[in-house]
């Protein structure tokens, strides 16, 4: 896959996905050694340019360039030309030109990180592009998965909240279908797309009826400040409705485990309780997160053997 | 990157299948002749011997490790264990190290190489460390196999035990315990692997702590001389 973009679940193969899934599995005993650091991408340059803010995966794609020992440089949108009206290409262009070995891109508009892969020689990796994809957590959430139950195909895989806005719902979608697991998403109508059921899931206005023997649930990040009033009358109605807590999981297995891509609203899609502890497996995902990024800059890294 | 100098959708190629099981499926030049070198008696008669000599030249059991260097390394290594425990009633510890991180072809090679597992059980400090590889070819592995070692900590003594020296060294790198020395041609193929009579291990690289069973084989496969992918790693 050396040179290869990794722009969306939608583009990669099911052997992709399990090449992937597996070197990440390879790569999760490093992070267990006292020395977190192999040499692998010694003298590599990885450049992580995001438009969003975003501390979370920025700092996991920058401790797994950092134990692949590759030097890792954080552009972001403050402080930078982006602020002096430089366009988009221009700006990618001359980071291009500093010749790095892989481009990880955020951006709030979708298919920003499509244009930038035409255009710079480096591969581009997409952090989250607006409400289109953002492969790397549905990949993290994939390999949590396995490890956790062993398997991902067969498997009953529910997701809650604003399916219609969410690139991690959209990967996650393309990720466990492509892998044989049967998807589910649940939310007020006006967060399900009309057409999702197209993407081979079933829909669901019922949290109860949605989470039905379900293997994993995912909760979902609720953006109150944007969508309040607009898609669900109130944050509590919501949390009553569709939030997660122990008395609602009942009617998932009994060995279910619940996920969420972080941060965490307490309180509203997901209780305290199930916030922090057991069936909850959310620091297992950012564990993960940083060997499942390794797992790519590995496996991509590269100026195409120029 | 922009399509047109996209590379080919390569898959992630492996270095010749070493114990990984399917006697029928190694890749490679499938028309080739291959020849038996050593077949499973020779090889558990060496193995016995490679443990004598360990055991001699160790000053102490106690402090012995041994560590596999995958995939043909495991086998090999268990074997080995067995045998030490079996002459001194004291079984050392075994451990895994994936040197694949750590070679020094990873930029010129077009796809990167299939991750192998790494289980560490005990730490390195101090111990007298056996790296176990099945064979020996330019030395490569080895001095990855000793700078991934490191990054474990600061073993007293270093040792290589390898089933076959083949030859054709690239760099100053000895082997304390040898099987047997092989001489080949450069683009020649050589293959240590478990034969399994029945079900073979799922992945070859995934065997578990069970004990080694099926055939042990070294053969030897002639290479073509326009066959310019040998002798890479080893």
């Amino acid at each position: 896959m050396i040179g290869r973009d990794i722009l969306g679940i939608e583009d990669l193969s099911r052997d992709d996905i399990e090449t992937i899934l597996e070197t990440a599995e390879r790569m999760q005993e490093i992070g267990a050694r006292e020395v977190k650091k192999v040499p692998t991408l010694r003298g590599r340059t990885l450049i992580n340019l995001f438009f969003e803010p975003s501390t979370r995966t920025q700092t996991s794609f920058e401790i797994a360039g950092k134990r692949l020992a590759a030097d890792v440089v954080n552009f972001s949108v403050s402080g930078s030309s982006v602020s002096k009206r430089e366009t988009l290409l221009d700006t990618a262009k001359t980071l291009d030109a500093m010749d790095p070995d892989a481009v990880v891109v955020r951006h709030k508009v979708a298919g920003v990180p499509h244009r930038l892969a035409e255009v710079l020689e480096a591969p581009v990796i997409n952090a989250g592009d607006g409400a289109h994809e953002h492969p790397s957590q549905a990949l993290l959430d994939m390999l949590t998965v396995r490890e956790q139950k062993g398997r991902i195909e067969g498997l009953t895989i529910t997701i809650v909240g604003d399916i219609a806005h969410s690139r991690v719902a959209r990967s996650n979608i393309y990720g466990f279908t492509k892998l044989g697991a049967e998807v589910r998403v649940a939310g007020p109508p006006t967060m399900l797309p009309a057409e999702v059921e197209s993407l081979g899931v079933k829909s669901f206005t019922s949290l109860k009826d949605a989470i039905e023997g379900a293997d994993v649930v995912m909760a979902l990040r609720i953006q109150m400040e944007r969508l309040e009033g607009a898609c669900f009358p109130s944050v509590r109605e919501y949390a009553a409705t569709f939030g997660l807590d122990r008395a609602k999981l009942r009617f998932a297995k009994e060995d279910a485990i619940v996920m969420h891509p972080g941060p965490v609203n307490r309180g509203v899609e997901l209780a305290h309780e199930l916030a922090d502890s057991s069936p909850s497996v959310i620091l297992d995902q950012v564990r993960n997160g940083v060997a499942l990024r390794m797992a790519l800059l590995y496996l991509v890294a590269g100026r195409g053997g120029r | 990157m922009p399509p047109p100098a996209a590379s080919p959708e390569a898959s992630v190629s492996t270095q010749a299948p070493s114990s990984a099981a399917k006697t029928s499926s190694l890749s490679g030049s499938i028309d080739a002749p291959e020849r038996v070198v050593l077949d499973d008696q020779a090889i558990r008669r060496a193995l016995m011997r490679m443990a004598h000599e360990i055991v001699e030249s160790a000053d102490g059991i106690e402090r012995l490790y041994l560590i596999a260097i995958p995939n043909g390394g495991v086998p090999l290594g268990r074997l080995l264990v067995d045998n030490l425990e079996r002459l001194t009633g004291t079984r050392p510890p075994l451990g895994i190290l994936d040197t694949t991180l750590y070679r020094d072809d990873l930029s010129t090679r077009g796809a990167r190489p299939q991750l192998r597992r790494t289980e560490m059980p005990s730490s390195v400090d101090d111990r007298v460390v056996v790296l176990v590889e099945d064979v020996v070819s330019t030395g490569r592995t080895i001095r990855a196999g000793m700078d991934a070692l490191m990054d474990f900590g600061r073993p007293s003594h270093v040792r290589v035990v390898a089933l076959v020296d083949r030859g054709h060294r690239e760099l100053p790198i000895k082997i304390d315990y040898v099987g047997k020395n092989i001489p080949t041609q450069p683009n020649d193929k050589v293959v240590f692997r478990v034969a399994d009579a029945d079900e073979p291990a799922a992945d070859g690289a995934e065997e578990g702590e069970e004990a080694v069973v099926g055939e042990l084989q070294l053969v030897l496969r002639p290479g073509d001389s326009a066959d310019s992918e040998q002798g890479r790693g080893a």
